[in-house]
């Protein structure tokens, strides 16, 4: 059938040439010696030389500071631990306050969902970098929030929140809320009502049955968009960038400030393929192996068996 | 083996492709440059923010029919970024000292070509001699103005916070000692937010040579600034308005921005005192200059725009507006004389003996310099 491998073979050949092109280009750079001048990087064959030149210090140099004190007191690692750190807890707060959410909006009466999934969605449509700002107007030390806290008499001093860890937690969860409440709503909505009658038939109380029924049976939607939420947080630039401190410096900063104030792309570009290496590939390699799992439940009953 | 087949296939297609472009491509741009029958009436500027008067693109439009599309930049990073990956789309940019010797050895301007320049004449030539460092024979680079990175204050608030303290002898001590940085923060203190800005001064005033390329010498000035790291409020790409609006009271900045945000705090109707100050180790002399990028793509338009520029009465008026000296000898004579006086405009040659001249950074210089700041700015 040439029209399915057509089908199938756009998107394959799409990310071959917009994906895997550039990594391989990155992955180049990322071995490369810096350039001497003003270019950033020579290429790996030095034809004068006749040799082949692979820096894999790029990579060292990321673990181990140039001043020879102890190893991994970097601040590549140093942004890598904030960024993981970072979001993780942006991705459990989208999920304490995404599950809700989703879980009322799968519960509300059907003719109200679009509605209600609408008003999901509706922030994508007013720009990104416009929705950001806003939270700076919102927690500035003249902000809403400050105004409103002096006028109550809370406080004489505006309380800093902006160019905080509190002001990236906030913009953070914000943006991403969406991709948690989005994967979770896709699964709890087509949980088996029955399940849960049954659960109170044997006695279980709203709350036991929640945990013991509803909450294992969305593991495939929590680990969706926990996924959804986490990847590309690890490398947000944005948010931090207009709403952190310098000290709140994460992964996606640095590699700019190598590829950008530095002029050293060698290691931008080390760093790049390193935080692929360290992010990526553990979750793929967790999709692989407990990512099918979970779907399985969904399909079948739960296994009553398991339990013993 | 199928299913490897077609990626393989496609990624050796689109390298050859790529790699018979740019053959193709440089016999063919130099071609169209040297023929270049009518060219599309576009210019693509890339300029520093807050440096051309109001109405000067428009006229030059008006008389000309060129739509001249005015784009800014706030670091000579970030400029450079962009040359430095290719095909940027402008046709002049105004790079700094900093990095202009630099990115002219790189090759990524083209040669003016005098002939298309009448008002070339009009030029400073002690200036331009000093440029030849930066620019052998003078070919590529035209100044636009110059300046110099230096203290600004808000009088009023820093001798308020300073209490009894004096003023230092050195207005660096401002911003770079402990003593006076404590008693500064409460009213703000913005640092310029770019490494090619702030570590110089720091090296400088640390006793060091202000464009050291050994690294060293840059952990040496990290040092000295991370000890006023936690006073300093702000990272700065918006000078102007943190001086005028009242968000910093002492800053590291260029003089004619410093000079700027005094003039619109008066407008304000403010009656803080705003200036800049001559450090007695000197300030940091800058010069931004025009070039034409290698493969602009309206040159012609682009010698246009710099020749009009060039006229003594565009010249000065960006000295009467924008508070930065002209490199134009000609426009002297039209300078307001409240510009013309004021001494942290048109600096006396005395002063002017003790400024710091631009330098030239090595690539790892370069980096020397953006890791220690890297490491000044996040620590506090």
């Amino acid at each position: 059938m040439p029209g399915r491998r057509f089908v199938i073979g756009l998107p394959f050949g799409w990310l071959t040439v917009f994906f895997l092109l550039p990594f391989f280009i990155l992955l180049y750079i990322s071995f490369v010696e810096m350039g001497s001048d003003i270019h950033p990087f020579k290429p790996l064959w030095d034809s004068e030389a006749g040799e082949l030149r692979l820096k894999y210090e790029n990579y060292l140099s990321i673990f181990r500071p140039a001043d020879g004190s102890a190893l991994f007191r970097t601040i590549y690692v140093d942004a890598y631990l904030r960024s993981i750190g970072y979001a993780f807890s942006t991705a459990l707060l989208c999920l304490l306050l995404g599950y809700p959410f989703a879980y009322f909006i799968a519960r509300a009466n059907p003719g109200l969902r679009p509605a209600l999934l609408m008003m999901v969605m509706l922030p994508f449509w007013t720009s990104f970098l416009l929705r950001v700002y806003a939270w700076k107007g919102i927690l500035a030390d003249r902000g809403v929030i400050n105004q409103c806290l002096m006028w109550l008499g809370l406080t004489s001093e505006p309380v800093q929140m902006l160019y905080t860890s509190v002001s990236m937690l906030v913009g953070m969860t914000y943006v991403y809320l969406p991709f948690m409440v989005l994967p979770l709503y896709a699964n709890l909505v087509k949980l088996d009502l029955r399940l849960l009658e049954a659960a109170n038939d044997l006695g279980a109380s709203p709350w036991t049955a929640f945990w013991l029924v509803t909450v294992p049976l969305s593991k495939a939607g929590i680990v969706a968009g926990f996924m959804l939420v986490f990847i590309p947080a690890v490398g947000e630039f944005v948010i931090p960038s207009l709403l952190g401190g310098p000290e709140n410096l994460m992964v996606g900063r640095v590699v700019w400030d190598e590829m950008f104030t530095s002029n050293n792309w060698p290691r931008a570009s080390a760093l790049a393929v390193s935080m692929i290496a360290l992010v990526v590939l553990p979750l793929a390699w967790y999709y692989q192996r407990v990512g099918d799992a979970t779907d399985e439940p969904l399909r079948a009953p739960p296994a009553v068996d398991s339990g013993g | 083996m199928n299913k490897l087949l077609l990626p393989i296939a496609v990624i050796a297609l689109v390298l050859t492709a790529c790699g018979k472009k740019d053959e193709a491509a440089s016999p063919a741009a130099g071609v169209s440059a040297a023929a270049a029958p009518a060219e599309e009436k576009v210019l693509n500027i890339y300029n520093w923010p807050d440096y051309i008067p109001e109405g000067m693109v428009a006229a030059f439009e008006k008389e000309t029919g060129i739509k001249v599309n005015y784009d800014t930049f706030e670091t000579n990073e970030a400029l450079n970024a962009k040359l430095v990956a290719g095909s940027t789309g402008y046709d002049i940019v105004v790079p700094g000292t900093a990095f202009s010797p630099a990115q002219v050895e790189a090759g990524f301007f083209q040669p003016l070509d005098r002939t298309k320049l009448k008002n070339y004449g009009n030029l400073d030539e002690a200036i331009m001699q000093g440029l030849n460092k930066a620019d052998p024979g003078n070919k590529h680079l035209v100044p636009w103005a110059w300046g110099f990175t230096t203290v600004g204050i808000n009088r009023t608030k820093v001798e308020k916070a300073l209490g009894k303290m004096a003023m230092p002898a050195n207005a660096w001590d401002l911003v770079f000692k402990p003593e006076y940085t404590s008693k500064l923060k409460s009213c703000g203190i913005a640092y310029l937010d770019s490494p090619t800005e702030i570590m110089p001064p720091a090296l400088h005033y640390i006793g060091k040579d202000a464009y050291s390329n050994d690294a060293a010498d840059h952990k040496a000035a990290a040092e000295m600034l991370g000890k006023v790291r936690k006073d300093i409020r702000l990272f700065s790409s918006t000078m102007i308005d943190d001086i005028a609006g009242g968000k910093a009271c002492a800053v590291i900045g260029w003089s004619g921005d410093i000079n700027i945000a005094a003039g619109r705090a008066k407008e304000n109707g403010s009656k803080d005192v705003i200036e800049a100050l001559l450090p007695s180790t000197g300030g940091m002399i800058f010069f931004d200059s025009m070039a034409i990028t290698k493969d602009a793509k309206h040159p012609a338009n682009a010698h246009a725009f710099i020749d009009f520029y060039l006229r003594a009465e565009n010249a000065a008026s960006v000295s009467n507006e924008m508070s930065y000296p002209t490199a134009n000898k000609a426009a002297l004579a039209q300078i307001k004389p409240e510009v013309a006086g004021n001494k942290t405009i048109f600096i006396e040659p005395a002063v002017a003996a003790t400024m710091v001249p631009p330098g030239k950074l090595s690539n790892e210089g370069r980096e020397a310099m953006a890791n220690a700041y890297t490491a000044f700015k996040k620590g506090k």
